[in-house]
């Protein structure tokens, strides 16, 4: 499984932050999201995949490979 | 462009059941019963479209076909005569972007998770004055003036810079700011004086900077004393009246449910309880509106250019499909172990709450540490009906006396 992000799409709410602070950070400067692994472990897709429907803009994009189901 | 109803259609805002401030409005609960999008009305004599099932909800919010801005002529409005003063002095939230993000962005850096989780000492240092003050005065005490308020009030106020010696000001145009009965020239005229008042601040801020909002926005010189007024409004009327109204009507749920009480005192479940609270509770009871930019296929439904739309949060956070587990209790009771991350009770899309990082701290603290340190904590009158606000925008109590 895959998980990229859209900055431009970012309005910072935190919910990503809030539900797996492993994976995604917020930038101090300007508050947007950023990844802090480019490779997940299988035991995080779940919380990454919730992360991802909960984000209200919709800058997270999960991409399954077949291999994490 | 407007269809017949073929239905009595619920007219909105919809008045609460008496004395039950946790369900929507019946009428709300009827029309999602029949159908995920209904035809209303609004008070004005016009019509929208009220939304009441999850994803639908959730579309509305998120889809930038269906705009916040308050100034295009056919933004449904809930109560006749605010449309001119809203549309004056729009905020962020009834703006669409580039121009809501541009003024929001100004302020996310002050709502970052790890900004608030740096704060949470401080904002437990305020509860537990708010606690010894309570304690200090004596059993019963109404909690809301003595610490549902007060705690959010003195958070806020901090943040933004607004001397808290104020708050009797800020505290009673907040409230005309979101009543459903005060007339449009109250309404003016208190929007008026808290965007003076803020303002006023602000410009005092620029020769006397400190460690707060006002003065990060006024250090900026691509905003105007007018935007940062607004921005400042909005960050103070939401930042208290929400907050306070979740810690006053948590307590009462949680004082009708003792043994779920119990359960703050484990630190792990408190995050979680937190959660369940906001699903169940949904303050924002009016629902929020938005107007179609395009011909929108929604739940089976043809929303059409220009129509209004409300998306009722409440109702999408009591979807039984997605918030109750196999075994588990009904959507709409209290369980707090229940997964209820999914929820909306802070919106969705772009527009979705700033400060939710801040309030889920504050919540977090208020309750875990008002069980804590009054363990013998009860309902003063448990057989009284709650003190619903029955004119605000926001679900809310005017007292509720506690004895401990």
């Amino acid at each position: 499984m895959q998980v990229s992000i859209d900055q431009d799409r970012c309005c910072s709410s935190g919910q990503c932050v809030t539900t797996v602070p492993e994976v995604f950070e917020q930038d101090d400067h300007d508050g947007l999201v950023r990844l802090r692994l480019t490779v997940l472990a299988p035991a995080q897709y779940a919380d990454v995949r919730l992360a991802s429907e909960l984000c209200p803009g919709g800058a997270i994009t999960v991409t399954e490979d077949g291999t994490g189901a | 462009m407007t269809s017949t109803p073929t239905a009595p259609a619920p007219l909105l805002p919809a008045p609460h059941d008496s004395g039950c401030p946790f369900a929507p409005p019946p009428a709300y609960t009827e029309a999602a019963r029949a159908a995920s999008v209904t035809r209303a009305g609004l008070l004005d004599g016009s019509s929208c479209w009220l939304v009441t099932g999850y994803p639908e909800v959730r579309t509305v919010l998120s889809d930038r076909r269906f705009s916040a801005d308050a100034r295009r002529p056919e933004f449904p409005v809930l109560i006749p005569g605010r449309r001119e003063l809203i549309a004056a002095n729009p905020s962020f939230l009834r703006l669409d972007d580039p121009e809501h993000a541009r003024l929001r962005r100004m302020v996310t850096g002050d709502f970052l998770v790890k900004r608030v989780e740096a704060m949470r000492p401080g904002i437990q240092q305020i509860v537990d004055e708010a606690v010894d003050r309570m304690a200090a005065a004596g059993s019963p005490a109404d909690l809301v003036a003595r610490y549902a308020l007060p705690v959010p009030s003195l958070v806020i106020c901090l943040l933004l810079g607004v001397p808290y010696e104020d708050r009797q000001l800020f505290q009673d145009l907040s409230r005309v700011l979101i009543s459903t009965t005060a007339d449009e020239a109250q309404v003016g005229r208190a929007q008026q004086e808290l965007l003076d008042y803020l303002g006023g601040l602000a410009a005092q801020k620029r020769h006397r900077p400190g460690d707060d909002i006002l003065s990060r926005l006024v250090a900026r010189e691509d905003l105007s004393l007018r935007e940062i007024a607004s921005t400042g409004l909005l960050l103070l009327v939401a930042g208290h009246e929400t907050t306070a109204n979740m810690i006053a009507l948590s307590t009462l749920l949680l004082l009708r449910h003792p043994e779920q009480a119990a359960r703050l005192a484990d630190p792990a479940a408190v995050p979680g309880a937190v959660e369940e609270l906001l699903r169940l509770l949904t303050i924002v009871h009016t629902g929020l509106p938005r107007v179609a930019l395009e011909d929108v296929e929604l739940g089976g439904t043809l929303i059409r250019a220009g129509e209004g739309v409300i998306a009722m949060l409440s109702t999408a956070n009591r979807d039984e499909e997605l918030f109750r587990a196999p075994g588990g209790r009904p959507a709409d009771e209290l369980d707090v172990d229940r997964d209820a991350r999914r929820h909306v009770a802070f919106g969705f899309g772009v527009h979705q709450c700033l400060g939710q990082p801040l309030a889920r701290a504050e919540l977090q603290i208020a309750l875990a540490t008002l069980f804590r340190r009054l363990p013998g904590l009860r309902l003063a009158s448990p057989d009284a009906e709650p003190a619903v606000r029955p004119d605000s925008l926001i679900t809310g109590l005017r007292e509720l006396p506690v004895a401990w």
